[in-house]
C-alpha cells in the first residue's frame, strides 16, 4: 500500500488479524449465526452494529471463548482458537456491566490479569500506574469500585482490560451505561486510547451514531447475517439494502419500476399520476424491474416554488414538522398520502421560518442524491 | 418519627408478649434463691456458681460446641458446592432429581432423618459418639446453608466470573478469587444458621449419640424430666445472652457495612 490512509481491507496483500470462517452457532434450535464470513484487520477500530437479538453478542462471545462455533472456525493470526479456553487466549473483553470486583480496589482490579501472568513486581507496578495514567485515574487507585462515579468505573472497566496488552480488545456496549454528553466525550477518548496504544478493537453496539462516530468499518448485523460491512461513509451513503438504509439514520424509501434511460440512469416510476423520478446507479436493473430509492431528508430541500434546474420535484403540503433546534424536519404528504421527510438547517430563528403546517410546498433532490435499490 | 395508632400499639404489644414472656420468666427466675422453680423467695446468683461446678453440664457444653464447629464447617463446605452447581450447572442430566432430593431434609420431619441415620450407622458398624452426631448434624443443616448461599449466587452478575476467566483465571482461580470473596457473608450466615441447627438439635443427636458423647439439649431434656431446676434456668438464661449478643452484633455489623456504602455511593455520584 503505497497511500498513508488506513484501508487494510481493500488490500489483498494485507493479513486478517481475525477470521470467521463459515462460522455457524445454534443454541437449540435457534440459529445465532447463520454460516458468516468475515475478516477484521490489525489496528482496526471494528463495530459489530444491529438490533438487539441479531448476533452481535454472540460473535463477541465467542472471539472471548465463552462460546464455541457449532460449525466453521475462527481464526486469530493464523491460529484456530476454538479449542482454546477464555483464559488461554490473549484477547481481552470489556463487559457491558463492566464486572469490576467489588472487593478489590481499583489498583487490585487493574493489576488482577496481571497477577496471574506472575509478572515481576516492579514490572506490574509500573504497568498498573501507566493504565492508571493513560485512563486518568491516578487519585481514584486505593478506591474501590463502588466508591467511583459511573465514568470513572467506565474507564477502570477500560484499563484493566487493556493492560495485558492483547491482541484483540472486545467491548460490549461500552458506553450504554452513560448519559448522551458523557458518552460523546468517551468515544473520542476511545479512539485517542486504540490509536495510542495500537490495538485491535472490535466494539459491539445498537447505537448508530456510537458505530459511525468511532469505528473505522462498521457490520450491519441482522438475524444472524453481516448485510454490510463498509467504512461509516459507505454505509451511510451507499447502503447496500433498504435495510441498512433504513437502520442508519431517517431515511425516506419510494418503492417503484426502473426503466434504463442511458449511462447508468434510471427513470424510477413510483406512482400513478406522479412524474417519474431519476436517479443513478452504478449496478446494472433491468427495464420495468422493481427497485427501492433510498433518500435521506437533508439531501432533500424545500421551497415555496419549484426549482426551475431540479431534476426531481415533487408537490406536497406540510404535514407536520419536528423542530430539533439545529434543525427541523418536514413531514410533507404528497397528493397520494405518501410522507417525504425533508430536513433543512435552522440558520434563521425560528419566528423567520418560511413554511408552517399545510403550507404549500416543492420538494426537490438531484439525481445522485438518492440510492437506487434494486428488489 | 410516626407516633403508632392505637390498633398498631396493641398489636405490637401482644406480638412482642407471646414472643418473650416465657424468656423473661425464665430469666426472672433463674436468679431465683429458693429451690423451687415457681415460688420467688429472694434474688441470688448461687444457681450460676452451682452450674460452674457441675462435670455433666460442661461435658455436655463441649461435646456440644465440638459438634457444631464441625458440623457447620462440613456443611458450608458441601452446600456451597451443591449451591454452586445448582445454580451455575446448567441443565444437567439429573438436575431436577438432585434439587429436589438436597431441599427434602427441610421438609423431612427429624425423626425419620434420626431414624435412619441411626439405621445407618448400625448397619454399617460405626459407634456413636461425636462422629456420628456430626455426620447426621452435616446432613440436615447442609440444604439450609445451600438455600442460603443460592439465593445470592442466583443474584451474582455472571460476568464477574467471566471477567475472571478472561483475565487469565483457571475456573478454580475464578471461584476463589473472584465468587468465594463476594459471596462470603451468604456462606457465613449459612454457617451461622448451620451452627445454631446444631446447637439446639434434640431430636436427630438423641438417635445418633452413645454414651460416650451426650450433647447439652439431651443433658438437659434428661434433666427436666427429673424436674425442672433452677440450675436449668440459669444454663437457659446463658444461652439465651450468649444468642443475642451474637444476633445484635452481626445485624449491627451489616448495617454499618451498608450504610457505609451507601453514603461512598452518593458521593461517587455527586462528584460526577
Amino acid at each position: 500500500m503505497t497511500s498513508d490512509v488506513f484501508t487494510p481491507w481493500d488490500d489483498p496483500q494485507a493479513k486478517p488479524l481475525i477470521q470467521f470462517k463459515n462460522v455457524t452457532k445454534r443454541f437449540g434450535g435457534f440459529t445465532a449465526i447463520d454460516n458468516l464470513s468475515l475478516d477484521i484487520f490489525e489496528r482496526e477500530f471494528f463495530a459489530l452494529l444491529g438490533p438487539s437479538g441479531c448476533g452481535k453478542t454472540t460473535m463477541m462471545r465467542m472471539l472471548a471463548g465463552f462460546e464455541t462455533p457449532t460449525e466453521g472456525h475462527i481464526i486469530l493470526s493464523g491460529q484456530d482458537i476454538d479449542p482454546i479456553p477464555p483464559n488461554k487466549r490473549a484477547v481481552n473483553m470489556m463487559f457491558q456491566s463492566y464486572a469490576l470486583f467489588p472487593h478489590l480496589s481499583i489498583w487490585e482490579n487493574i493489576a488482577f490479569g496481571l497477577r496471574r501472568d506472575k509478572m515481576p513486581k516492579r514490572d506490574l507496578e509500573d504497568r498498573v500506574e501507566e493504565m492508571l495514567r493513560l485512563t486518568r485515574l491516578e487519585q481514584f487507585a486505593r478506591r474501590k469500585p463502588h466508591q467511583i462515579s459511573g465514568g470513572q468505573r467506565q474507564r477502570v472497566a477500560l484499563a484493566r482490560s487493556l493492560a495485558k496488552a492483547p491482541k484483540l480488545l472486545l467491548l460490549d456496549e461500552p458506553l450504554g451505561a452513560l448519559d448522551k454528553k458523557l458518552r460523546q466525550d468517551t468515544q473520542f477518548e476511545l479512539m485517542d486510547i486504540q490509536e495510542k496504544t495500537g490495538t485491535t478493537f472490535v466494539i459491539v453496539t445498537h447505537d448508530q451514531e456510537e458505530a459511525m462516530t468511532v469505528a473505522s468499518r462498521v457490520a450491519v448485523m441482522d438475524q444472524g447475517q453481516l448485510k454490510q460491512v463498509a467504512t461509516p461513509d459507505r454505509i451511510y451513503e451507499n447502503p447496500n439494502s433498504v435495510y441498512v438504509a433504513d437502520f442508519i439514520g431517517d431515511v425516506n424509501i419510494i418503492e417503484g419500476r426502473a426503466t434504463a434511460q442511458g449511462d447508468e440512469t434510471y427513470q424510477i416510476n413510483w406512482a400513478e399520476g406522479q412524474t417519474p423520478l431519476t436517479a443513478t446507479s452504478a449496478t446494472d436493473l433491468s427495464n420495468g424491474q422493481g427497485c427501492h430509492l433510498a433518500i435521506r431528508p437533508e439531501k432533500v430541500t424545500i421551497s415555496a416554488d419549484r426549482p426551475a434546474d431540479a431534476v426531481n420535484a415533487i408537490q406536497g403540503k406540510v404535514h407536520d414538522i419536528a423542530y430539533l433546534g439545529n434543525l427541523s424536519t418536514y413531514y410533507v404528504e404528497l397528493a397520494n398520502g405518501t410522507i417525504i421527510k425533508a430536513q433543512s438547517a435552522n440558520t434563521r430563528r425560528i419566528s423567520r421560518r418560511s413554511f408552517t403546517w399545510e403550507d404549500p410546498v416543492w420538494l426537490s433532490w438531484t439525481a445522485t442524491a438518492a440510492v437506487l435499490l434494486a428488489n | 418519627m410516626n407516633r403508632l395508632s392505637w390498633f398498631n400499639a396493641v398489636s405490637l404489644t401482644l406480638g412482642f408478649a407471646f414472643l418473650y414472656i416465657p424468656m423473661v420468666i425464665l430469666i426472672i427466675f433463674s436468679f431465683n434463691d429458693g429451690k423451687l422453680v415457681t415460688v420467688w423467695s429472694g434474688f441470688s446468683t448461687r444457681w450460676y456458681g452451682e452450674l460452674v461446678q457441675n462435670e455433666a453440664f460442661l461435658d455436655a457444653a463441649w461435646v456440644t460446641l465440638r459438634v457444631a464447629v464441625f458440623s457447620s464447617t462440613l456443611a458450608t463446605v458441601l452446600g456451597t458446592a451443591a449451591a454452586y452447581v445448582m445454580v451455575r450447572g446448567g441443565r444437567f442430566f439429573g438436575r431436577t432429581l438432585f434439587s429436589g432430593m438436597i431441599y427434602a431434609p427441610l421438609v423431612m420431619p427429624e425423626v425419620i432423618t434420626g431414624l435412619s441415620l441411626l439405621l445407618l450407622f448400625i448397619g454399617i458398624g460405626l459407634d456413636r459418639g461425636i462422629l456420628t452426631i456430626v455426620l447426621a448434624h452435616t446432613t440436615f443443616s447442609m440444604c439450609f446453608v445451600s438455600v442460603v448461599v443460592s439465593s445470592r449466587l442466583v443474584t451474582f452478575d455472571r460476568s464477574l466470573e467471566e471477567a475472571a476467566l478472561d483475565l487469565g483465571c483457571s475456573p478454580a482461580q475464578a471461584f476463589r478469587l473472584v465468587t468465594l470473596p463476594i459471596i462470603a457473608p451468604a456462606v457465613i450466615s449459612g454457617w451461622l444458621l448451620a451452627f445454631t441447627l446444631s446447637l439446639d438439635d434434640l431430636v436427630i443427636a438423641s438417635f445418633t449419640s452413645g454414651p460416650s458423647a451426650t450433647t447439652l439439649p439431651i443433658k438437659i431434656f434428661s434433666a427436666v424430666r427429673l424436674g425442672v431446676s433452677p440450675e436449668i434456668n440459669a444454663l437457659s438464661t446463658l444461652m439465651i445472652a450468649v444468642v443475642t449478643v451474637g444476633v445484635i452484633t452481626a445485624s449491627l455489623v451489616t448495617k454499618r457495612a451498608m450504610m457505609k456504602q451507601k453514603q461512598d455511593e452518593m458521593a461517587a455520584a455527586r462528584a460526577e
